[in-house]
């Protein structure tokens, strides 16, 4: 099947009415729960996510997408009006777009930053259509071994580049991995870390993990603070960019786009990475430098087309490899898995609907985001005016009624509540919980590849080196942990 | 650089590691080649406890140290709520869960102001009943006794 052959089966799956209505569904709600101050998207995904349960697996995965890039969109609102980054992939789009939100272009700097991540997006999309097919090809002659390697690096990476320090990075990893062992071992029917508790036995639930780690260890972060939270709320005049504004952002939002796609493929890089090198970028080849950081279009364009495009081109690891690169990417594979697909080479070809239906509906998303978006704006800004004292005591019910809908068992509730115990000590150990995230969802995959692996080669080691891809995934887990420890800082996005 | 903290995060990640050392005693190890259901986590709690020591150590020899602020008032009460909410709801249904939970939360809150709790309780347990059991149609009872 070729590639426009499949395309248009994508469309014909996405553009069904029922998809089209989960699809907007999802952009909605997403940008409607993401703009909340004071709730990220990663908490905005995993609040969202019990909702797509009760659905079939095509509609339910359209829809999270829809979720994702609505998400996504609230976190430049809040970085944009706010000043507030969600995540660290809109830490970027602060620098310029909070001075435009505050020289009166606030209008101008949403519209740019949902035009520049709609052009990201077309193109992105394209980019998965044409690369995902051969790239599951390829990974179908990968053995256990290969697959070792390729999480052993998208752990590592995960760990070591994202935000915070990288040991503890690391060590974040490891606890995931642990938390993802409790539970039935395959293999032997052991119960390992279930300590008699029937509901432990299935493991801890990934809504568990998500909502108690992100969300409530987010609201109790979030009360501590003294300062209220005040928006930029100041008349949004003009939404529409002017012609000038425009062309200023055409090419570096097309650079943004390259840069971020080049990220995005990398497992373990993602959106954080590539939105900042876009930023780089621009500034380095700009004609005043100096303009950027006082309010440049530029500087929102291109951080916003890149962290879109990588955020597409991250797809492609997690459905055709089954490696997420991101702790939202974690999320949607998590998702997957619920709804008892497999992600792995085998869902290109075996599940055409299913993977060119997300395509096309991930471009419908976008497209969706820019009609919604634009026009409803001004809907959005007044959202932020909501005090938070209104907004924490709802969020805490959709973590407790999420968590509760999974298994109608008020363990997972309970478990819940330790989790957000433990989410906010993490986080005043400014321990980064993404890379526990990744750990969690990897740990039962990896120890099944190691197994395998150790056991075709007779128990010899040496197989992760002797086979070539492995080789190439082993040297790549090695460079960055040697740059690491060398002291060389690949962490650029740093908390003060 | 925050390193009191680095000490303590060093603390628990070798806990944790400990204690899932503990955990896997009676898991067969097995060998290279046939892994038992012990060979992985042993590995990992080994790692970690590697891991924790370093960050620890590395914090420690830089005496560096800055008193960490914590604030478990917050915490407590969204985790008391949560906790509320789970007890109550396969007893006696959501509403009354609901009912619980939305001033125990609200607890957590500095700014909070009763009758805007009252006020938001009786919306979003509305709201709740309405998108949850009539919209979703998931299985709960409403007030169940």
């Amino acid at each position: 099947m070729g590639v426009t052959e499949s395309l248009a089966l994508g469309f014909q799956v996405a553009l069904s009415a029922q998809n089209l209505a989960y699809c907007f569904a999802g952009v909605a709600l997403g940008t409607l729960i993401g703009v909340l101050p004071g709730i990220g998207p990663l908490s905005t995904i995993g609040l969202l996510f019990p909702l797509t349960f009760y659905l079939p697996s095509v509609p339910a995965l359209i829809m999270l997408a829809g979720i994702y890039y609505g998400a996504q969109y609230g976190g430049a609102i809040t970085s944009i009006l706010l000043n507030l980054p969600g995540e660290t992939s809109s830490a970027v789009t602060c620098l310029d777009g909070y001075p435009m939100a505050r020289g009166g272009r606030a209008g101008a700097a949403l519209a740019i930053s949902a035009l520049a991540s709609f052009l990201a997006g077309c193109l992105g999309t394209l980019l998965i259509a044409l690369a995902g097919p051969p790239l599951g090809e390829w990974a179908l002659a990968f053995g256990s071994a290969e697959y070792f390697s390729l999480m052993l690096m998208g752990l590592v990476g995960s760990a070591v580049l994202t935000q915070g320090d990288a040991v503890k990075g690391l060590a974040m990893v490891v606890v995931g991995l642990l938390i993802g062992l409790i539970g039935t071992d395959v293999n032997s029917g052991l119960p390992r870390y279930a300590f008699d508790v029937p509901e432990l036995v299935d493991g801890v639930g990934f809504t568990v993990i998500a909502v108690g780690l992100f969300a409530v260890a987010e609201i109790a972060t979030n009360l501590e603070r003294r300062e209220p939270q005040t928006a930029y709320t100041g008349a949004l005049t003009s939404i529409m960019p002017n012609a000038a504004e425009l062309a200023r952002s055409f090419w570096p939002a097309l650079r943004g786009t390259g840069v971020g796609a080049f990220f995005g493929l990398l497992p373990g890089t993602g959106p954080a990475l590539s939105s900042f090198a876009a930023y780089m970028l621009e500034k380095k080849i700009a004609r005043e430098p100096a303009r950027f950081g006082k309010g440049a279009i530029e500087g929102v364009a291109a951080p916003e087309a890149a962290n879109n495009a990588a955020a597409q081109a991250a797809f492609i690891p997690t459905l055709t490899l089954g490696i997420p690169g991101t702790a939202v990417m974690t999320l949607m594979l998590g998702a997957m898995v619920m709804q008892g697909v497999t992600p792995g080479p085998q869902v290109v070809t075996g599940n055409p609907e299913l993977f060119w239906g997300i395509v096309a509906s991930m471009w419908i998303g976008n497209l969706m985001l820019l009609v919604l978006n634009l026009p409803l704006v001004g809907v959005w800004v007044r959202l932020l005016r909501i005090p938070y004292r209104w907004l924490f005591p709802c969020v805490v019910m959709f973590c407790c009624i999420g968590n509760y809908s999974v298994n109608n068992n008020p363990v997972d509730v309970y478990l819940c509540a330790a989790l957000g115990v433990f989410g906010y000590v993490l986080a005043k150990l400014e321990c980064e919980p993404a890379p526990l995230l990744l750990g969690y969802v990897l740990g039962p995959l990896m120890e099944e590849h190691l197994r395998r692996a150790m056991l075709l080669s007779r128990g010899d080691p040496t197989v992760f080196v002797t086979r070539p891809i492995s080789l190439v995934f082993m040297i790549a887990t090695l460079l960055v942990l040697l740059f690491t420890l060398r002291g060389l800082d690949l962490r650029i996005v740093r908390r003060e | 650089v925050h390193l009191h903290r680095d000490i303590l995060a060093g603390t628990l990640f070798v806990v944790i590691g400990a204690l899932a050392l503990l955990g896997a005693r009676g898991y067969p190890v097995g060998t290279a080649m046939q892994m038992g259901p012990g060979y992985f986590p042993v590995a990992l709690s080994w790692l970690l406890i590697l891991l924790g020591a370093l960050v620890g150590v590395r914090a420690a020899r830089a005496r560096d140290w800055q008193p960490l602020a914590w604030d478990w008032r917050p915490l407590a009460w969204i985790s008391i709520s949560i906790l509320a909410f789970g007890f109550l709801m396969p007893r006696f249904g959501l509403v009354p869960a609901l009912l619980a939970m939305f001033p125990l939360a609200a607890a957590a809150g500095r700014q909070s102001r009763w009758h805007e709790v009252v006020l938001l309780t009786l919306v979003m347990s509305a709201f709740a009943a309405a998108v949850f059991v009539y919209g979703l149609k998931l299985p709960y009872r409403l007030v169940a006794f």
